[in-house]
């Protein structure tokens, strides 16, 4: 298993999701609120785990645009749930950092324009 | 001059509350031709047509107007009532002064006026009505079904179960079709060969069932119920009754250089051959283009090593000329070709294939004997990329307009399969939209993706080059990615569009059978007379209709079977008298009124006719009253007014207009 | 000259309807009670396609004011082309009464199907007032018909 393919494997764990049920309807980007924000989209989450591609999908700007609403998740009819495929992503990142996965002064130089619900999403869920 | 008796019914309440039946009856009586006129509670009760059926015989009425409910409701009861007491029933006409006056007027005073409008021009038609006789033709009890698939044995032995006789005229050497060549079959994968040879042998062995096949219908002519057909029986060289199907000359035939048309073009095949083993007939044929014996006289190596010596060079085509009842067109469908379309590299590389040689590159008695392999370099491939709708959709002339829609299932079936057989080759599909309308069809496709991990991609792909190295680069794009991608891979499969067999356009004008631009044939109605064309005795089986799978075809076989019993079960046929009749006075035979009849059922002949200073002989339209619905199309398009429709002549129509007017 | 205002002008129409799709769907306008005016009298023709232009002129002739032909909708004919051929038949008789300069709103053509009661209810109650509103037709009527 090459390093990429366990990193997807690995989202598939931690998320319990299993991307291969997508059909690819877009019901989570139509009904995502921070849709416009994000470079990659809701519906193109499953597409990165499928092709072994979680680096990219780490390194988008989506990982700490999504709010963890889980509206995707509620709404998803095939029960792909696209919000925990990009929070175990996010998971995936916070924890190569080690020990203290985050603190706030940190979150707030990654990115200047981030909206405060994020910092309460991100330390609600570590 | 007519002696025309109106009957006005009340309908309890329903008529006599809106409209004054008495003054109605009152009034009619003073307009033309009415000796008799009178009013009932309930007409279409027994004691109403009594009162009519008296009244015809004891006034000696040549026609009768009854203002009632609608015709729809009621015509075919009065007509009978008049036949029953002598009177001809295209003597009656109803004047509808319910549904079209009474229940949507609530004014009495124009309730009234308005019924007697609508019996003066009742009564105005009756006048010139003529009385018309409904005609006969015979049927002769046999079906022919053209086209020996699925579609076409389904049909021949849901037939020939009802105990008719059925011949199935199949251009090949063996029945079977299609889906003689597919390896299994969707949604539940079983061998195509298993469930389809059984329904083969059944065919050949049917009492009732004949089969020809390396045979052609040629010409075909008559009408629904009477037709007469030319069969071209070509010749097999090779001697049926003698035959056992030993396989012996196959074997030994030393021209190997045909190629073997069963297997798409993938294998080459013997001069004599049968096109696959459990072909039915097991009777061999001699293609006289390859083989060596036609071409130059020599070899003659079949017939020596022949034991049952079966073959007969000096066979020639034969003629059956037959009468039938009904007519089935049963002829199926072909893959379009790819000329057109260079970007997938089709004619460029061998490792570029149709879903159709993939079938049989993956069927056990195939060219590889099942064994999946590009044809180039016989590796297995291990990355595959299928590309769907090759052709179709297409708004260009390059492919079809249609779906084609059984490309979607078999291309999952396939990606199934392999990943099956071979769970380490990646499968890849590029799709515009995956359309599983079907029982179990979509569980059938998410399967695929959800079991099989077949990587399926919306978007397309926009070419195929092949490589030094012998592979294929695919270059696609995702568009729910918004990315292109760039694809090593081993084999390409196409799904490749389907359309009409080859042929079915001149077919189609011997049976004088509606066609569309596409060269499917046209069913009488899109959704009401799925099965039947709009001419009368021809019925549609499987895809010459359209695009089916297999499901659908014999579904519609059996549909088009019972239509077919239900015609031959009548030992004669009634037809509508209300049909065109030209007047060959005033007819010049110029063909304007043959060219919008949707039915074939015009003419022309030589006639002696009538002519200024004498008479002459010239081409005149002739309606075949079995063929004619009574549309009417060639009244209007007639030129000189000669053609007219009886029961809505001319002259009917427009005295309904001057009494309305009046 | 007097002019009797009391009395309201009421159009003549000849309304032709196919057997198959739009006398059915009048005869369930009249089974659903959904009125229309009494001006408007049906001719039953097989289809659409056996009304001859000519028919629509002998109506103005004889003094109608307004002529439509109902048939099924495209595609649906019982004959399967029938209402083809009449809806190619009249848009040459719309551009020969714009010719002739006879306002065309006195002809339409209409598809009713044998579902649309309604629709057949509206369509005439519509043309009755449209017919109602351009007045008698003086032009096309033969005077030697006037009554």
């Amino acid at each position: 298993m090459t390093k990429s393919e366990y990193a997807a494997a690995r989202i598939e764990e931690i998320s319990s999701t299993n991307p291969y049920r997508c059909m690819k309807c877009g019901k989570c980007s139509a009904s995502c609120p921070t849709f416009s924000e994000m470079d990659i989209k809701p519906h193109q989450f499953v597409s990165y785990v499928l092709h072994d591609d979680v680096e990219t999908l780490a390194a988008s700007k989506s990982l700490w645009k999504c709010l963890g609403c889980f509206a995707c998740v509620e709404r998803c009819p095939r029960d792909v749930k696209p919000g925990r495929i990009i929070d175990a992503a996010r998971q995936l990142v916070l924890r190569q950092r080690g020990n203290s996965y985050l603190s706030a002064d940190e979150i707030s130089k990654m990115e200047a324009d981030l909206p405060p619900q994020l910092l309460v999403s991100a330390f609600r869920r570590w | 001059m007519q002696r025309i008796g109106v009957f006005v019914c009340h309908c309890g309440s329903n008529i006599a509350a809106t409209v004054d039946v008495k003054q109605l009856v009152a009034y009619v009586k003073s307009e033309p031709g009415v000796v008799y006129a009178n009013d009932y509670p309930y007409m279409c009760s027994e004691a109403g047509q009594a009162m009519i059926a008296e009244a015809i015989q004891n006034e000696r009425l040549s026609g009768i107007v009854v203002c009632s409910c609608s015709p729809r409701m009621h015509e075919a009861t009065f007509r009978k009532c008049a036949a029953g007491a002598g009177l001809n029933p295209y003597m009656v006409e109803i004047a509808n002064i319910r549904e079209q006056c009474s229940w949507i007027h609530k004014d009495m005073e124009t309730a009234t006026q308005k019924a007697l409008v609508l019996a003066r021009a009742a009564i105005a038609k009756v006048n010139l009505s003529t009385p018309l006789q409904e005609g006969e033709s015979p049927v002769t009890k046999r079906a022919l079904v053209i086209g020996g698939g699925i579609a076409g044995i389904q049909t021949a032995l849901d037939i020939a179960e009802a105990g008719y006789e059925v011949d199935i005229v199949e251009r090949t050497p063996s029945i079977g079709g299609r889906m003689a060549q597919l390896d299994k079959t969707f949604p539940t994968l079983d061998c195509s060969a298993c469930i389809l040879t059984p329904k083969m042998v059944e065919a050949a062995a049917h009492e009732k069932i004949t089969l020809y096949t390396y045979s052609e219908v040629e010409k075909v002519s008559g009408f629904v119920g009477d037709f007469t057909v030319d069969i071209r029986k070509k010749a097999r060289s090779v001697d049926a009754d003698k035959c056992t199907g030993c396989g012996a000359c196959q074997e030994k035939c030393p021209s190997k250089k045909a190629p073997d048309a069963f297997n798409r073009g993938l294998k080459m095949r013997s001069a004599i051959y049968t096109p696959f083993a459990q072909a039915v007939p097991n009777v061999p044929v001699i293609d006289r283009e390859t083989c060596i014996h036609f071409q130059t006289g020599k070899c003659g190596l079949c017939a020596k090593v022949c034991q049952a010596q079966a073959i007969d060079y000096t066979q020639e085509d034969a003629i059956i000329t037959r009468k039938y009842g009904a007519i089935v067109a049963a002829t199926g469908f072909d893959m379009i070709k790819l000329d057109h379309y260079d970007e997938y590299a089709y004619s460029q590389s061998p490792d570029v294939i149709t879903s159709l040689e993939l079938e049989r590159l993956m069927n056990a008695a195939g060219p590889t004997g099942g064994h999946l392999e590009r044809l180039s370099d016989h590796r297995q491939p291990k990355e595959i990329v299928f590309i769907q709708c090759v052709g179709s959709r297409c708004a260009d002339d390059r492919g079809k307009s249609y779906c084609s829609k059984i490309c979607c299932m078999y291309t999952a079936k396939h990606a199934m399969l392999i990943r099956e057989k071979y769970p380490d080759t990646k499968v890849t599909v590029f799709y515009i939209d995956v359309r599983t309308p079907g029982k179990n069809f979509d569980e059938f496709y998410r399967r695929a993706v959800e079991e099989y991990h077949v990587d399926y991609i919306k978007g397309q792909v926009g070419k195929v080059a092949p490589q030094p190295d012998g592979r294929l680069l695919v270059q696609g794009v995702d568009l729910l990615d918004a990315r292109q991608l760039q694809i090593e891979a081993d084999l390409v499969v196409l799904a490749a569009a389907i359309e009409p067999s080859e042929g079915v356009r001149p077919l189609a004008g011997m049976l004088t059978a509606g066609i569309d631009t596409n060269d499917f044939l046209t069913e009488a109605h899109p959704k009401l007379r799925p099965v039947e064309s709009a001419t009368a005795g021809i019925f549609l089986s499987g895809t010459c209709q359209g695009p089916k799978d297999i499901p659908e075809t014999v579904s519609q076989a059996g549909a088009a079977a019972v239509k077919v019993i239900g015609l031959l079960a009548k030992d004669r046929l009634r037809t509508n008298p209300c049909t065109a009749m030209p007047d060959v006075l005033a007819c010049n035979g110029c063909s304007a009124c043959a060219n919008v009849c949707p039915y074939g059922a015009i003419t022309y002949e030589e006639k002696e006719v009538a002519a200024p200073g004498g008479r002459e002989t010239r081409r005149v339209a002739v309606v075949n009253s079995a063929l004619c619905q009574g549309c009417g199309a060639c009244t209007v398009a007639c030129p000189s007014g000669a053609m007219d429709l009886q029961g809505f002549s001319n002259r009917q129509i427009i005295a309904e207009v001057d009494a309305i007017c009046r | 000259m007097q002019i009797d205002h009391k009395e309201e002008f009421r159009p003549k129409i000849v309304a032709f309807c196919c057997n198959w799709c739009s006398y059915a769907g009048a005869d369930l306008a009249g089974s659903s009670r959904l009125s229309y005016p009494a001006d408007v009298k049906i001719i039953r023709v097989p289809c659409s396609c056996r009304v001859n232009p000519m028919f629509l002129l002998r109506a103005f002739e004889r003094g109608a004011d307004g002529v439509i032909l109902c048939g099924c909708h495209p595609g649906d004919c019982h004959y399967s082309t029938g209402n083809y051929y009449t809806r190619r038949r009249m848009t040459l008789l719309f551009s020969l009464l714009e010719f002739i300069g006879i306002e065309k709103e006195r002809v339409r053509v209409e598809w009713v199907s044998a579902a649309e009661g309604a629709k057949f209810s509206e369509t005439m109650n519509d043309f009755v007032k449209t017919v109602g509103s351009l007045g008698r037709n003086i032009r096309l009527g033969d005077l030697r018909c006037r009554n």
